[in-house]
């Protein structure tokens, strides 16, 4: 219908393909998630550690860097397993930040202003809405996580030689699977919420809290009880046990002592273990499966009172 | 032939244990269709059910041909929809806004692009089109929804209320948008509207729901047509009484009225064409002719008035279908 026309006509043109439609939806939301000055600095702080972290495998392999530097090389971070767990850990809290400021008006605002009726009626699904939203929050943590760590072991890799790199290639399974499952959950926790409460402000609050409110009953249950079982109710102890895992430094045990026992019964030995791995894995899935069901009842076109 | 727009084939839809549409029955065609009824006759669930929103419960329907059940995606290209509460993308500029929709119909990039410019020109908020939606008036965001409803080219229109809320002028503008959509002929329109005068002016054919059930359907220009047997003719010159009993003779039944009135029922018979021939032949001039018809109110208020007098024409709560 051309202007000048100023009719109604029918589109007789060619159609995308149904599978890309999902794409549809980051490319939109991303355009206006930049738009935001405070998440854009966010964003690019998100990049000061790897950028530290790769100065730091290549003064590893410049001596004349180091010399320059007058640095003595045994005072650097030897470049291992523990250097990349410790990348994907402050990397997945900075994912859990932005996350936090991103992820809430993706579903809540859609929800608040009753857009998803057109959404739906069109052929796009309920399925496709969710992995669409689901992909911004994935793309953005995914640039600041297991991309830059999977270029630094490469880095690292390519400065070492080919023997490290068949001795440590497990270790980008291991970037990778760990990143990926925090930014599944991540995503899927911020989503759920947010469809959940449909309020941008209470839904970055109830995120946060959610993080940090479990954690903290976690604690009160490991110090009333002195065990280490309260770390299943706890995300943050939950993952960071899965990276441990991941990267072979998950230990069981971790702590061994002696103690009063109760009235007067003498010593009794304690020894504190953390969950099994299964048990965090299964925890992980459980969550991510409470926030799909969350998901299908709440992305509606409409919402029947029952 | 022309394809039925919507076919009902027993179809029911209940939530929870309540049934809110009761075994439907029937088939709809014209190109314009009223969806009447009271608060609550589940005008708005039977919309909801064709656009794949509730799943039936019992039976099926069929829009276009397809099975709403079977062929859901073919069939949502080619549908549009303007719901009736305010439905936007927020922090999103109007332009933005329907192209994103027109993409998600499946529209390449640039091509929604321009298509979307020209549903905002064609429903007249070409100005305000870069505006974000959160900042128009209750007027702009239902022409906003009807753009977003029409930018993918749908064949079938279906508007939720599309004039609740509207001043007169955009009204005014609302209606003439929706009769030149259903004019171009390339699109039909299920208009649902508790405005008896929405209808009136858009459609050919209504669908009366009175709690969950169709308590009427009718072509409008054919139920007009049946009622042309009244009619009103204002005279002037010569002799009335003798014009009034030379009609009679044809087999009319008259009344005289006021002074130059004359009110009569037409036989069966008798055309418009045989009474201009009596009154040339007595000098008599037709002034004014009207045929008193009734109106859609008179259907509606007859409809309502059956089902609830149990008097509903077909015995199963399936109205006149």
């Amino acid at each position: 219908m051309a202007v000048f026309e100023n009719a109604y006509k029918g589109y007789e043109g060619g159609l995308t393909p149904q599978w890309s439609r999902f794409l549809v939806l980051p490319r939109y939301s991303l355009r206006e998630v930049f738009k935001s000055k405070l998440f854009t600095a966010l964003f690019c702080l998100c990049f000061i550690y790897p950028l530290v972290a790769a100065i730091l495998v290549y003064l590893h392999h410049n001596a004349n860097a180091i010399q320059l530097l007058q640095i003595n090389v045994r005072e650097l971070l030897p470049i291992n397993a523990s250097f990349f767990l410790y990348f994907v850990q402050f990397q997945g809290w900075c994912a859990f930040l932005l996350t936090v400021i991103v992820a809430p008006p993706l579903v809540s605002r859609d929800l608040a202003n009753n857009a998803l009726p057109l959404y739906l009626y069109r052929p796009f699904s309920r399925a496709e809405y969710v992995l669409g939203k689901m992909s911004v929050i994935v793309v953005l943590l995914s640039l600041i996580t297991w991309v830059p760590g999977v270029l630094l072991f490469f880095l690292q890799a390519y400065l070492e030689g080919a023997g490290w790199l068949w001795r440590n290639l497990w270790m980008v399974g291991a970037i990778f699977t760990g990143s990926i499952i925090w930014i599944v959950l991540l995503a899927l926790l911020a989503l759920a919420i947010s469809a959940l409460v449909k309020w941008r402000v209470v839904a970055s609050g109830a995120l946060l809290g959610l993080f940090f409110v479990p954690s903290a009953l976690g604690g009160i249950v490991n110090g009333l009880f002195q065990t280490r079982v309260g770390h299943l109710i706890s995300p943050a102890a939950l993952i960071t046990n899965v990276w441990r895992g991941l990267f072979g430094h998950y230990v069981r045990e971790v702590d061994r002592y002696t103690t009063d026992g109760i009235r007067g019964r003498g010593l009794v030995e304690v020894v504190l273990l953390e969950p099994p791995l299964w048990a965090c894995w299964l925890m992980i899935a459980l969550a991510c499966l409470v926030c799909l069901w969350l998901l299908a009842r709440k992305v509606r076109a409409y919402e029947v009172v029952k | 032939m022309v394809t039925p727009l919507i076919e009902l084939d027993d179809l029911g839809v209940t939530f929870g244990k309540r049934a809110i549409l009761k075994n439907l029955n029937g088939s709809v065609k014209g190109r314009a269709i009223g969806l009447l009824g009271p608060n609550g006759a589940g005008k708005t669930t039977l919309i909801h059910t064709l656009l794949g929103f509730h799943p039936p419960s019992a039976g099926t329907a069929r829009i276009l041909g397809h099975d709403i059940a079977e062929n859901t995606k073919s069939l949502r290209a080619a549908v549009g929809y303007m719901p009736e509460r305010d439905s936007f993308v927020a922090k999103m500029s109007c332009v933005h806004f329907v192209r994103l929709m027109a993409e998600l119909s499946g529209i390449p990039s640039e091509a929604a692009l321009e298509r979307a410019h020209e549903a905002l020109f064609y429903v007249g908020l070409g100005e305000a089109r870069y505006r974000s939606v959160d900042t128009y008036s209750l007027g702009m965001k239902q022409l906003a929804k009807l753009a977003q409803a029409i930018v993918h080219g749908p064949r079938l229109l279906i508007l939720d209320e599309p004039t609740n809320g509207l001043d007169p002028p955009t009204r005014a503008r609302m209606i003439n948008l929706i009769k030149g959509i259903r004019d171009g002929g390339r699109a039909r329109i299920l208009l649902s509207s508790h405005l008896l005068r929405d209808v009136e002016e858009c459609c050919d054919e209504i669908l009366v729901l009175k709690d969950g059930r169709i308590a009427a359907n009718c072509n409008l220009d054919e139920e007009r047509k049946a009622n042309r047997k009244f009619i009103e003719l204002e005279t002037r010159g010569g002799d009335r009484a003798e014009f009034a009993e030379a009609i009679g003779r044809l087999g009319c039944e008259y009344a005289l009225s006021g002074e130059r009135h004359i009110k009569l029922v037409m036989g069966e018979e008798i055309e418009i064409s045989d009474l201009y021939r009596l009154a040339f032949e007595r000098q008599i001039q037709i002034r004014r002719l009207n045929y008193k018809r009734d109106s859609l109110e008179d259907i509606f208020l007859k409809a309502m008035e059956e089902e609830e007098t149990g008097a509903t024409r077909g015995g199963n709560g399936n109205g006149r279908l």
